[in-house]
């Protein structure tokens, strides 16, 4: 039960018969050259820092910005006559016809009617009947009080608008990526192709797409779900491409030799044994639809989104958290009743699923319920407009009133943290990175790259460079590129501390996990206000809000790493007397490396993730880049270079760690490199 | 079997009857009202139509733009439509009919230039001032204007430079930067007046409120670009540091800009197509002007009394009527 929403942004455990960690002795030897290329690039950065650090004012653009921005002009310039945003504006009209059909059937008054129709009583009813039919009693339950806690707390009219727009996106996901992840799972070629498009549709700032989805689909609706369609498409694409391409082999000679077309082999065989992994790209998908629900509302999409950014605009906590928390519920009824639903596919595919009879009963018996109850919310108005509540302004109230408190308490010892870890950590590094001439820092990369990663890192890393020098805001991405990996430094700490405590004590993990799935699920937002309090506009608060987000995902991995360790090989030692520091240090550790190092990708590229959020909170650099792009149309262009460079950051950290976690098995298929390392790189709301 | 099927039943009736129950408190058929609506409809002219109202983040604009829209929905009867977006994406949406009225624009010199009739398409029109005056310029927080009455001239900075230093400014004093939509020119500002000082971006209005909060609660050293109209000048009255006085055409080149930042005459733009139309509600538009003040009073209804924006619009309104009427005609 924990696991589920665990996969929401995170990563399967390592299963337990992955092949085994790298041996211990090509990685120490790593560290040799890598201390010589360290105290080298000190050295000349001694004589040199300070100079061709091709550092850009904040404000300031170059000709390169503005030749970018000038192709958006053009494309706004003529978009009465281009046949593209002819045709891109026809669909976002379906599009918003859709929306609003919808929205009157289920949310706003259908005029003449005073009231949707299909009030609150009828809405609520269908959804808890469709839980029960397509999973179980409990989930029923589930979906019920969900449903109801959206109204309670004052958001009805809210949950919904982003109910009908995750679906809406989640069923354009389910038609065009089904046929592309047939595509890449029949066909390298295809994969090799389509794969790049994936990582950056993920690793793309979102702020930097949002303008031209506008200019191309429109404000509200159907660019909302234009830009969540964008995030949430490569799931799907990739979970069940791999779950496609994993059947058995086999099997499928098996059935060729019976003489099968590729159709017969694809409907009949690959699409129905892959439905289980088909099924967990759906809920991944959905997740990522629901996480784009705060970056929707820049452009006026609607849904929860909208009540979360306006208590950021009055900065109040209290007013961004029950909306906030209210986008968790949706998330944990979502996952559980997707996860559910092909637990119950797979059992029913297996001919078991209870008792027909007695199902039969309850789909009858509930039907009528659901008729009743749809006819009752069409005949009164109490049954069709949710009866106001107060609870969630007291809950609102509450939560102010306690972070305020937090807030005066720990000020001062905030304060001193952040001074400390940022003159004597953040600063320093900073100052080797940034401050080199550009050339040096290039070099220097280049070279830790071939020592960690080998060749292939080294040329991916080469050319990632190369791009982001390329785009004229190389000094920027030096500073992004130091605070990701300080955060990411400060991540893995957290994951060591309690992934090894949550791995050691089963009521630890489960007392942990629920805190972690919501710290992946509520959007930064939420959170932004309170930190900014504890810390001010700084790049520590950037670095904790990255923290925040990327932490959960990287303590999972190391949990289920650690826990993933043979009994055995521990029982073996225990004999040998060794003390549990002994045993966690010699053993659990050593022998969890792989997942460590995954731990490690995936931390830096969350981290990364969370570089626009940063930039709206006094960090600078590539995130204010892409805020100041998103806020002026003059400096589009800027946001734009400085969305390719984070991507090129992205590309090149993950190249690097995924070379330095296992050169040999880097083409290998297998659950890992399919689910964790290239899986989601975006953040909830960036 | 007969036992399932009985339960499926017993279920049904027991909703049923939880239903009923419900429903009997809670009064009114939708019928009624549906056919009362009917009616109505037929008999109203729909003279108004729909308004789109652009709403940008910051509460000052939010305040007139609910006060526009509630005083064009309850007294004209329009169909008013919020759109929470920012300034440029709003300017777009003039030409896609997505949006009718942005009531505060704080100058958009490059946006005028794509969408104004003489330079760009011609769907976006200057409707005037809104009678708010935008003031931007330094500002420090009360106690320390106070504490050093000289630092309110820019002279008088670079000697209080290291007070001002933080973990972020590299030794020199910080100036805390604004949200980026804003027009600033901070970082200019500080080396052409050799300024021992970084800008350091807060990134959006949010940040820099929690920085001036903490900053006048603990009596820390801060200054940065900040503006009026703005509700938190109430609960915090920032105060301003003189720079060089603005001229004309200081500001010409963002890169030599050594000056204060101008008054800037707040105005609403409207969408040419709309503002043609026969909406009763572009008069209301046309006409509405009011002050600063006016604003702020609106502005901390929401901000800090948390009211919402239609309950804090619906109470100015009603304390103010005669100069609604004003805008009335």
């Amino acid at each position: 039960m924990t696991a589920t929403i665990a996969r929401s942004s995170t990563p399967q455990p390592v299963e337990p018969g992955a092949p085994p960690p790298v041996e211990e002795h090509t990685s120490i030897s790593r560290w040799i050259p890598a201390t010589v290329i360290l105290a080298a690039w000190i050295v000349v950065w001694y004589f040199t820092n300070g100079t061709q650090t091709l550092s850009l004012p904040g404000t300031s653009r170059t000709d390169l910005h503005d030749r970018l921005t000038e192709f958006q002009n053009d494309l706004l310039a003529g978009r009465d006559t281009n046949p593209l945003m002819q045709f891109t504006n026809a669909i976002a009209d379906a599009l918003r016809s859709l929306f609003e059909w919808i929205q009157k059937l289920v949310v706003v008054p259908s005029f003449p009617r005073p009231v949707p129709e299909i009030g609150w009583l009828g809405v609520t009813t269908l959804a808890t009947y469709v839980a029960l039919v397509v999973a179980s009693w409990r989930i029923a339950l589930l979906v019920l009080a969900s449903f109801l806690s959206f109204g309670v707390l004052g958001f009805w009219e809210d949950s919904l608008d982003l109910l009908v727009i995750t679906g809406i996106s989640v069923v354009l996901a389910v038609v065009i990526g089904i046929p592309l992840a047939v595509l890449i799972g029949t066909s390298r070629r295809a994969s090799s192709i389509v794969t790049p498009f994936l990582d950056f549709m993920q690793t793309m700032p979102t702020f930097v797409y949002l303008l031209p989805i506008v200019l191309f689909f429109g404000i509200g609706p159907s660019a909302a779900v234009v830009s969540t369609l964008i995030y949430a498409l490569p799931p799907i694409i990739r979970i069940a491409g791999f779950g496609i391409r994993e059947v058995s082999s086999t099997t499928v000679e098996a059935t060729d030799s019976a003489g099968q077309t590729y159709w017969q082999r694809l409907v009949k065989v690959q699409l129905p044994m892959a439905r289980k992994t088909i099924i967990v790209g759906l809920n991944q998908t959905t997740l990522a639809a629901l996480s784009m629900a705060t970056l929707a509302a820049f452009v006026n999409g609607p849904g929860l989104g909208k009540p979360v950014l306006a208590g950021l605009r009055i900065n109040d906590v209290g007013t961004a958290f029950v909306p906030g928390a209210l986008i968790v519920v949706m998330a944990v009824m979502l996952d559980r009743t997707t996860t559910a639903a092909s637990e119950r596919a797979e059992k029913v595919a297996r001919g078991g699923g209870g008792d027909p009879r007695v199902r039969r009963g309850l789909i009858i018996g509930g039907g009528v319920a659901t008729l009743v109850a749809v006819y009752l919310s069409r005949t009164y108005v109490s049954l069709a407009e949710f009866p106001e509540y107060s609870i969630g302004d007291r809950v609102a109230s509450g939560v102010s009133d306690g972070i305020d408190w937090f807030t005066d308490t720990f000020g001062g010892a905030t304060e001193w943290i952040k001074d400390v870890i940022t003159n004597e950590f953040l600063n320093r590094t900073q100052a080797l990175l940034a401050d080199s001439p550009w050339w040096l820092a290039f070099a220097a990369i280049a070279a830790l790259a071939f020592v960690f990663g080998g060749v292939r890192a080294l040329v991916s890393t080469i050319v990632c460079l190369a791009g982001i020098w390329y785009f004229d805001l190389w000094h920027d991405a030096m500073i992004t590129l130091n605070m990701t990996l300080v955060a990411t430094v400060l991540v893995m700490v957290l994951a060591l501390v309690f992934g090894v405590w949550m791995a050691r004590d089963r009521r630890v993990d489960l007392g942990i996990r629920p805190l972690l799935d919501a710290g992946q699920t509520i959007p930064p937002f939420v959170y932004l206000i309170p930190v900014l309090a504890l810390f001010g506009p700084s790049r520590f608060t950037a670095i904790v809000a990255g923290i925040v987000y990327a932490a959960p995902a990287a303590i999972k991995l190391v949990a289920d790493g650690v826990k993933g360790v043979s009994p055995t090989t521990i029982e073996a030692g225990r004999s040998t007397g060794q003390t549990t520091w002994q045993e966690i240090t010699k053993v659990q550790l050593p022998m969890a490396k792989g997942s460590l190092v995954l731990a490690t990708n995936q931390g830096l590229l969350y981290v990364l993730a969370m570089t626009v959020i940063g930039g709206l909170v006094g960090a600078g650099a590539l995130g204010y880049d892409v805020v100041y792009g998103f806020a002026r149309s003059e400096a589009w262009g800027k946001g734009l270079a400085a969305g390719i460079t984070i991507v090129l950051l992205g590309v090149m950290l993950d190249r690097i760690t995924r070379a330095a976690a296992d050169v040999r098995r880097d083409d290998g298929p297998g659950s890992r490199r399919a689910f964790n390392l290239r899986l989601p790189i975006g953040p909830p709301s960036n | 079997m007969r036992n399932t099927r009985s339960r499926a039943v017993r279920l049904g009736v027991l909703v049923t009857a939880a239903v009923m129950v419900l429903s009997a408190c809670g009064g009114g058929s939708i019928e009624e009202q549906t056919e009362a609506n009917e009616e109505a409809a037929g008999e109203a002219g729909g003279e108004c139509g729909d308004l789109n109202m652009a709403v940008n983040p910051w509460v000052g604009y939010e305040a007139s733009a609910y006060v526009v829209g509630t005083v064009a929905q309850d007294q004209l009867g329009c169909t008013v439509n919020y759109k929470e977006l920012k300034e440029d994406v709003s300017w777009q949406g003039f030409g896609t009919g997505e949006v009718d009225v942005v009531i505060e624009d704080w100058g958009h010199p490059d946006l005028e230039k794509k969408f104004f009739a003489e330079e760009g398409d011609g769907t976006a029109e200057d409707f005037g001032p809104q009678g708010n005056v935008g003031i931007i310029g330094w500002f420090v927080p009360p106690w320390l204007a106070e504490e050093h009455p000289d630092i309110l001239e820019w002279e008088n900075l670079n000697k209080y430079a290291s007070e001002f230093a933080t973990s972020e400014s590299g030794g020199k004093g910080q100036f805390l930067g604004a949200d980026p939509s804003y027009v600033q020119f901070d970082e200019a500002i500080v080396s052409n007046l050799d300024l021992d000082f970084k800008v350091v971006f807060s990134g959006s209005e949010a940040a820099s409120i929690e920085a001036f909060r903490k900053a006048e609660e603990n009596k820390e050293w801060v200054i940065g670009y900040w503006y009026e109209p703005q509700y938190f000048n109430a609960e915090v009255p920032m105060q301003r540091v003189a720079l060089p006085p603005y001229e004309e055409g200081c500001q010409d080149d963002p890169q030599e800009v050594a000056c204060d930042y101008p008054e800037t005459e707040l105005k609403k733009i409207v969408g040419t197509e709309w503002a043609a139309s026969d909406s009763t509600a572009v008069d209301l538009v046309r006409n509405f002007t009011w002050t600063n003040e006016d604003q702020n009073v609106v502005a901390g209804y929401i901000a800090e009394d948390g009211m919402s924006p239609e309950d804090a619009a619906a109470k100015w309104i009603e304390e103010n009527q005669d100069t609604v009427d004003t805008w009335l005609g």
